[in-house]
């Protein structure tokens, strides 16, 4: 938990606002937190959140997925585009491909459930904090599905726009397999034999395909999972 | 529980355990065996304006001579000298095979350096186990008097030719014997698929067809043979009915020699195999007692105090065992009506063990495909691995990840708990050995188990996909 901060200024707490529609949760979270971040704020509704974020701009928001009046995607676009520099980590017991992409693709650097633990919970805030994609096993496994390399699935060849964004490098899919299987990032670095700050790299890339590729198959494929 | 950011594996994690390379994350991977060239013996590059070597050279590599397991047609004898005396294996293999139709020598050396040099990886030579094992080698010597027997009746039909194949062939027959009895279970599967390409031997129930037609047809083409070469022989004359007489006397007298003898060796064979049926079948049952029973049992002793928690556990192991001795459907397997793709496997894997062992189960699935017997057999070793990790290992949740691809289908078991050495299991714990390792081989997959005490443990299967299902 020591790495991850060096980019920061020493001293300088990260500032966390907290954005949940349940209180328990909200309470836990602020609990369960470390030292290295500050509570600024929570909110327990959409409409307050955005303008308590505004106010107080913080680093970090934690994000909840499912709140009445558009939830965390609302959240998001609207903070987003009048302060760019905020960033969000989603947080969610949700399982649904759809709004995990969906949350993915407004903005969010990131998607963790909330059985996370405390000191994961922290580090990831810490992650993003610093720039980088947090990627949960869940949705590694869900981005892997989702630019799975076999289009079969869907059937029919559906023309890639930009195959730049429109498919994983090798190293990517391994390094997302690797976290689909339960490895922390340190572990995955030590696994492939590359640097903790490389496995951020190819994290960071995986999460501006996921959010900028047009690919036709990422919302299909979403709105399947959800048929299923 | 050693917290998230723990270093595991550490770093010679992959060598260190059971001798299992590690699985192929890293691309590149050199074989398991040592067996690629270290770079200092790498083949020069041939535009570097280095010679370029004799098209029958090849790089020689240190270490002692070895059958090789990467390069090999049948008993990887050529590979093994070819990088030895830095001589190509394909001019050594014609070399054998030259010598082998021109008098049979190639046949018969090749059988006994088979024989003689151990396989790479393997303690001892074929030759050292088998010469412990009598009965081997009285069938081994046997079917070389069979062998005997029907040359020296063919050259007193007057094939002089033959009369110099009696003993390499014969040698070769004997050898082959020791050859295929005393294969270790490696080797003993690269040859079953290597039978399995001749079509006369196969008698696989897949290829009986087959193989029926291939032999009427060669019987058939002898049978004509034979009777051409009579019909233009002509009248027989005196001469001939006698060499025919006198073949036949010899025939009888093999027969009457070692007739009774050859006779016990088959009916001894026949007993083995199914004594080796029954044996494996045993197998199974124990994989399956495993399973169930003795985990439950485990499950009841930690919850002795909770008398509740005991019935639904002894209950819900009643039910299983029925089903098992009257239905036939064996524990911990995945039932036809009950569960079809491989993504319902997985979520019944995590709803039983959450419940079981109240432990959670983080799955992550991509793709899905329906069930096959293989998979089956996956999902079932891979509930296994999993109810291993809820149980043992301390870990505060286990991670499931299942992936499903065109080729194969990968499941990887992991949890951050206590591991162990697995160098050091001790037969008796089945576990591993029955229901998740044997099981996986028996239906053509491979499972590969990486564990550090204090750090935790990963268990990876994959099972390859027969028949890719049409999209």
């Amino acid at each position: 938990m020591t790495g991850v901060g060096a980019a920061r200024p020493p001293g300088a707490s990260v500032r966390v606002f907290l954005v949940d529609d349940h209180h328990l949760v909200l309470s836990g979270v602020r609990a369960e937190l470390g030292p290295e971040v500050e509570v600024v704020g929570d909110a327990d509704e959409v409409g307050a959140a955005i303008e308590l974020i505004a106010e107080r701009l913080p680093d970090v928001v934690l994000v909840d997925v499912h709140m009445p009046d558009g939830g965390g995607q609302a959240v998001i676009e609207a903070v987003g585009a009048s302060h760019p520099e905020v960033r969000f980590l989603a947080l969610s017991v949700s399982d649904a491909a759809e709004d995990v992409i969906a949350i993915i693709r407004a903005g969010a650097r990131g998607y963790v459930t909330k059985t996370i633990s405390g000191p994961e919970l922290t580090q990831a805030v810490l992650r993003v904090a610093d720039g980088d994609a947090v990627f949960s096993p869940r949705l590694a496994g869900f981005v892997l599905d989702a630019f799975a390399a076999d289009p079969g699935m869907g059937g029919g060849a559906t023309p890639s726009f930009d195959p730049e964004l429109d498919q994983l490098t090798a190293r990517e899919r391994e390094v997302l397999r690797l976290i689909a299987r339960g490895y922390a990032y340190k572990e995955v670095a030590r696994e492939l034999s590359i640097s903790i700050k490389t496995v951020e790299t190819h994290v960071s890339a995986v999460l501006r395909k996921l959010q900028l590729s047009s690919r036709h198959q990422l919302t299909r494929w979403a709105t399947e999972r959800r048929l299923l | 529980m050693s917290p998230s950011t723990s270093s595991w594996p550490p770093p010679d994690a992959g060598t260190a355990g059971d001798g299992s390379p590690p699985h192929g994350t890293s691309p590149g991977d050199s074989s398991p065996n040592g067996a690629a060239p270290p770079t200092g013996a790498d083949p020069p590059p041939a535009d570097q304006g280095q010679p370029r070597r004799a098209w029958w050279r090849a790089p020689r590599l240190p270490g002692p001579l070895r059958r090789s397991t990467t390069d090999r047609v049948a008993g990887g004898v050529a590979g093994g000298l070819a990088s030895r005396l830095g001589i190509d294996a394909k001019a050594l293999r014609v070399l054998f095979v030259v010598l082998a139709v021109g008098g049979g020598t190639g046949l018969a050396v090749y059988v006994v350096a088979w024989l003689a040099i151990p396989r790479q990886g393997a303690p001892e030579s074929i030759l050292r186990r088998v010469l412990s094992d009598r009965h081997t080698v009285a069938l081994a010597a046997a079917f070389a008097s069979v062998i005997i027997a029907a040359l020296l009746v063919l050259t007193a039909l007057g094939l002089t030719f033959t009369a110099n194949l009696v003993w390499p062939v014969s040698i070769a027959a004997g050898g082959l014997v020791l050859v295929w009895r005393g294969a270790d279970d490696d080797e003993r599967a690269f040859l079953d698929e290597l039978m399995g390409q001749a079509p006369l031997i196969a008698s696989r129930d897949r290829r009986t067809r087959r193989s029926t037609v291939a032999r009427v047809a060669l019987g058939a083409v002898l049978v004509a043979v034979g009777l051409s070469g009579l019909v233009t022989a002509g009248r027989p004359t005196y001469t001939v009915i006698e060499t025919v007489i006198a073949a036949n006397v010899v025939i009888v007298g093999f027969l009457v020699a070692f007739g009774p003898w050859w006779l016990r060796l088959a009916r001894d064979l026949a007993t083995e195999r199914r004594e080796r049926v029954r044996t494996e079948e045993r197998a199974h049952m124990a994989a399956a007692v495993h399973d169930s029973v003795l985990q439950t049992l485990a499950l009841i002793q930690r919850a002795a105090g909770d008398q509740r928690e005991v019935t639904r556990l002894a209950r819900a192991q009643e039910r299983e065992l029925r089903a098992w001795l009257f239905e036939g459907r064996s524990p911990g397997s995945f039932h036809e009506s009950e569960v079809t793709t491989v993504a319902e496997a997985v979520a019944v894997i995590e709803r039983d063990v959450e419940a079981d062992h109240k432990v959670p189960v983080d799955a992550v699935i991509v793709g899905d495909c329906p069930l096959t017997d293989d998979l089956r057999a996956l999902m079932a070793a891979g509930r296994e691995a999993t109810v291993n990790a809820a149980a043992w290992s301390g870990a505060p949740s286990v991670s499931l990840f299942v992936e499903v691809e065109a080729q194969s289908v990968s499941l990887y078991v992991r949890d951050r708990g206590r591991g162990f050495d697995p160098g050091a299991v001790r037969g008796e714990r089945r576990g591993i050995s029955q229901s998740i390792r044997a099981r996986m081989e028996r239906h053509g997959g491979s499972a590969v188990i990486r564990s550090t005490p204090g750090q935790g443990t990963e268990v990876a299967l994959v099972m390859p996909r027969s028949a890719p299902a049409p999209p």
